[in-house]
């Protein structure tokens, strides 16, 4: 009863994983696949195989202008990221390594501010947007989108934070090591990667982010989701240029996280699991 | 062992997120609670005033009402419960020697990529349409009448696409988790002649307990709001079958475009979100403590 | 060092953005619109304005139709100033013209020629003698049926059908182990979706909304008849998955050769008889809108998009301009010429259906007329009513309570819910919203 693993136990693994795998990610393969096909095609019943077309991806095109909206996209989704590290991180630091009996109770409040539905405070916050002139503008939404995914930020990096042990703290200051130095040669190299892959997460969740970023945007701040609002339930079924439109929304975060997968596993390895 | 210096230090370094959140909170809150007593309907600029409870009334004695919040419960209930067993088993599988790892890891993880109207319009089109939809084709293959999923099963159909859509976030989460589990202890077990179940159970789904509740911790935040696959799918029907509060308050926001309604809807969602989560935290939350 | 990439390449990007931002000196006017073909068609198209007005130039925000219904609405009523045209339905203009919110169309031009504009449409958009929005297409219902299919049921279309012959030929031409259903219906709910259909078919069956005293009618024997006439229709002929079909819906079944009949908005007839998409684009008749024996009503469906200038504006004369150009007869001649009659907007201008080379292009033409002039929605029902409107009623409160109207009959389709269950509580619901409401008002 050796734990040495067989050839036969690893195929079946390998078997059983690649099934699941391929399940799951079967829905966005098929909208991949369904992008190349013809109109026709698309309705025709269950096909793997398209005729390999591009002529979709032409015609969104020439409807709607993909650059300006995927570079709205990257600059509201790092943006707020990266305007909610700056706020989050002392904030996180702070609670993890100065907890008092209400941090907990802290970070249960600032979850908690994520509960009203947006849909409920539409109207206040467009008349809000509009009074400050903030309507269609890069910085109205970024601002936006730091402040509903903050409490997330400031969670997970606390998760990560905590994991960092005390003794090493006290250890530096034994040796006579200031807060400032105490930060920057001991802790941030281990806090890195929390920060890191917080920041991924971030990312993709401003990316995705689908209620305000149609909402509180025209023309000039309107990101990819707002793309995506122009090609959805139009007049017929056009499935294959709603999947080409789709593939062409969904592909710059889904290969971002692709080569970022291990950053992600291994700061999610490093804090928020024991 | 902290220094008063230290303590001052930690408050100057919380003060600008625990404020900005603070405004945040309390701007719109403050906002929606004055709506809420207000008669404002964006279409109906004439008739502006204090409407009292009024508001309040007409949310909770909707006919779609009590039924909105069964299915609320029900919606974060399922996709709770699929995405953390799912999770889970899905984490034991990867967590095994296999050919490949790192490509089935991204597989997986991939929907959690996907924009939700995407995911919706993907899911009604191509995989559940009675006609044209994937899970249709397999049904004719086999010689089956294909189910009519928005029709016959509105909620589980929308509770299979958001679970679908978390289910990468909970895997990643329990996997990772997985894998820091010693695999000395693992081994120790094994000697012990434990078998598969006895170390699930003994060491295995301790060690997971914490990494569980953030999961359901977050996950249950962001369902609570979940209304945009309702809209693309099903409209909130047949009937009220996949109405849920926030569809309610969209309908009444969106539709009615009656603010002062809807903004009492959202601080009704609001109270019973706090009590949803208070009994959260007393089933889950000392989880977190340790 | 990951870190360290992203966050360069994140600064890069803003710096981009922020030079691709800068640099408009024309007048530019920010259009919203909806995904529909013919407003994409005039997307395409206004390269042709622009050329010839270089000081103006166009922004487009095209969003489906119920994203971009919610976003103009909540602007406009805000007074959030973010577009310059809109493109809005016959229900929309009547009321936000009575608020004030639109700008009256003063300036389209000498060669506008406001008088060939289709009488039932021109009159959806005036309040006051004055024109608040111009029709871009427009739209009545109509049958669409399989010539094919009716010829081998050995039954002929009457001049003017009623329910009873439909009811008979939809059955017979049900065929479901050939696939062929006998007739598709909307089913899904909303107030747009399958509360279009059913109003109309109450309307023919003489039935109505609200009496004059702003009471919902929905106790009354003809919403019970339709009502069951239509759950029972689709139940023997209708497709599987009836609940969640529209507009979209129908008209793939149909092009794919899988309806007997569709009733539907006018527009889907240039789809079903165009032979690229249509399976069954030779075999397509036409009649009018079904009544009811007795009843002199065709449902009098009527929709039109158009676009309006929001009171907003600060650039009103130069969307006048454009708004002239997009529903002028000189656009039908563009569009003509770069792709045929048949992609030429419908249901706006009677020069177009006086036009003997529409009429031989489009058999769909004269039908089409005929279903839009036999629509009045200044008398939806035979009954009197209070409100105006053909398949929806003109009040702001008709979205929220004809979409929950239509999530209770869609559960009747659906099969888990009874005409009676769904009426009574359709009833109460909109007695409470029209209560809400303050109606009856003075």
């Amino acid at each position: 009863m050796a734990r040495s693993v067989t050839t036969r136990q690893k195929v079946i693994a390998t078997i059983a994983a690649w099934t699941v795998g391929l399940i799951i990610f079967f829905p966005i393969l098929y909208t991949i696949i369904t992008s190349f096909k013809t109109e026709p095609e698309a309705i025709a019943g269950f096909s793997l195989i398209p005729s390999g077309t591009f002529e979709n991806y032409i015609t969104v095109q020439t409807q709607r202008d993909y650059i300006k909206p995927f570079m709205n996209s990257v600059v509201l989704s790092v943006g707020s990221t990266i305007l909610a590290l700056i706020i989050a991180v002392p904030g996180a630091w702070a609670m993890a390594f100065s907890p008092t009996k209400r941090t907990k109770d802290i970070l249960m409040w600032m979850l908690s501010t994520k509960m009203m539905p947006a849909v409920a405070v539409l109207v206040p916050i467009y008349l809000m947007f509009r009074d400050f002139g903030l309507l269609d503008s890069r910085i109205g939404l970024t601002i936006m989108l730091t402040l509903i995914n903050l409490p997330i930020v400031i969670w997970m990096l606390y998760t990560y934070f905590r994991e960092i042990p005390g003794e090493i703290l006290e250890a530096s200051r034994m040796d006579g090591a200031g807060l400032w130095q105490e930060i920057v040669y001991v802790l941030t190299p281990m806090a890195v990667p929390g920060i890191a892959s917080t920041m991924l997460l971030n990312i993709i969740l401003a990316w995705n982010e689908s209620f305000w970023s149609i909402r509180l945007t025209t023309v000039e701040a309107a990101p990819l989701t707002a793309f995506i609002a122009s090609f959805s339930s139009p007049q017929g079924l056009f499935w294959a240029k709603l999947s080409a439109a789709s593939t062409m929304a969904i592909a710059p975060i889904l290969i971002l996280g692709w080569f970022s997968q291990k950053q992600l596993v291994r700061g999610l390895t490093f804090g928020a699991v024991k | 062992m902290a220094t008063q210096n230290t303590k001052t230090l930690a408050r100057l370094m919380m003060a600008p997120s625990v404020l900005l959140l603070l405004v945040w909170m309390v701007v719109p809150l403050a906002m929606t609670l004055w709506f809420s007593f207000q008669n404002y309907n964006l279409l109906d600029p004439s008739n502006v005033g204090f409407a009292g409870t009024f508001n309040y009334e007409f949310f909770y004695t909707d006919p779609a009402f009590f039924q909105s919040i069964w299915n609320t419960l029900v919606l974060v209930l399922g996709v709770l419960f699929i995405t953390v067993t799912g999770g889970i088993a899905i984490g034991l599988l990867l967590d095994q020697p296999m050919f490949g790892q790192g490509i089935v890891r991204i597989l997986v993880i991939s929907p959690f990529f996907v924009m939700p109207p995407v995911a919706a319009l993907v899911w009604k089109n191509m995989i559940m349409h009675p006609g044209y939809g994937v899970f249709a084709d397999i049904a004719r293959f086999f010689g089956l009448q294909p189910i009519d999923w928005f029709a016959q099963y509105p909620l589980f159909s929308i509770i299979i696409i958001v679970a679908w859509q978390w289910l990468p976030f909970a895997t990643l989460i329990l996997l990772t988790a997985l894998q820091s589990l010693d695999s000395e202890q693992k081994e120790a077990a094994e000697m012990d002649g434990a078998n598969f179940f006895n170390r699930f159970i003994y060491l295995v789904m301790p060690h997971l307990a914490r990494s569980i509740t953030v999961v359901v911790l977050i996950q249950t935040i962001f369902l609570l709001g979940v209304y945009a696959e309702i809209l693309v799918t099903t409209n909130g029907g047949p009937g009220y079958a996949s109405t849920n509060i926030a569809f309610l308050i969209y309908r009444t926001a969106l539709l009615g475009y009656d603010v002062g309604g809807a903004s009492a809807g959202g601080i009704i969602a609001v109270i019973l979100a706090n009590i949803v989560a208070f009994f959260l935290m007393r089933a889950v939350g000392k989880n977190l403590d340790r | 060092m990951t870190l360290k990439t992203i966050l360069l390449s994140a600064c890069s990007a803003m710096m981009l953005a922020g030079v691709s931002a800068g640099g408009a000196s024309a007048e530019a006017l920010t259009i919203a619109t909806v995904n529909n073909g013919d407003m994409v068609r005039m997307q395409s198209l206004s390269s042709e304005f622009t050329k010839a007005n270089p000081d103006i130039q166009l922004n487009w925000v095209t969003l489906e139709e119920n994203v971009l219904r919610e976003r103009v609405t909540t602007d406009i009523a805000t007074k959030g100033g973010q577009y310059d045209i809109l493109t809005i339905g016959n229900y929309e203009v009547p009321i936000w013209a009575k608020q004030g919110w639109l700008l009256e169309l003063n300036k389209l031009g000498d060669n506008y020629d406001a008088n060939d504009l289709l009488p039932a449409i021109r009159g959806g958009l005036t309040v006051k003698d004055k024109l608040y929005a111009a029709p871009f297409y427009g739209e009545s219902a109509m049958i669409m049926y399989r010539k094919d299919l009716l010829d081998k049921a050995g039954l002929k279309m009457p001049e003017s059908p009623t329910w009873a012959f439909i009811g008979d030929a939809a059955r017979k031409m049900t065929d479901r182990s050939a696939g062929i259903n006998g007739i598709c219906l909307r089913g899904k709910a909303g107030w747009g979706e399958n509360m279009a259909f059913i109003t109309a078919l109450v309307n023919s069956y003489g039935g109505r909304w609200f009496d004059e005293k702003w009471a919902p009618q929905f106790d009354q024997p003809e919403w019970k008849d339709g009502l069951t006439f239509y759950a029972n229709l689709m139940k023997d002929a209708g497709p599987s998955g009836a609940s969640s079909n529209g507009f979209n819906e129908n008209l793939t079944l149909f092009q794919q050769g899988k309806c007997g009949m569709w009733m539907d908005a006018t527009v889907a007839a240039s789809f079903v008889s165009d032979p690229k998409n249509s399976t069954v684009a030779d075999k397509v008749g036409y009649a009018i809108f079904p009544s009811k024996e007795g009843v002199n009503n065709h449902g009098n469906w009527l929709w039109s998009w158009n676009l309006a200038v929001p009171a907003s504006s600060k650039k009103a004369d130069s969307a006048q301009k454009f708004i002239s150009w997009a529903t002028s007869k000189d656009y039908i001649k563009l569009v003509q010429s770069k792709e045929g009659w048949a992609a030429v907007p419908p249901g706006t201008r009677t020069s177009l259906y006086n036009n003997e080379e529409y009429k031989k292009a489009a058999a769909f033409a004269t039908p089409t007329l005929a279903a839009m002039q036999a629509a009045d929605i200044t008398k939806p029902s035979v009954k009197p009513v209070p409100y105006t409107g053909g398949q929806f009623v003109a009040i702001p409160e008709f979205q929220a309570i004809g979409t929950n109207v239509g999530q209770l009959f869609s559960a009747v389709i659906a099969g888990q819910s009874t005409v009676d269950d769904a009426l009574a509580q359709a009833q109460t619901a909109t007695a409470r919203e029209m209560k809400r409401a303050g109606y009856p008002k003075k």
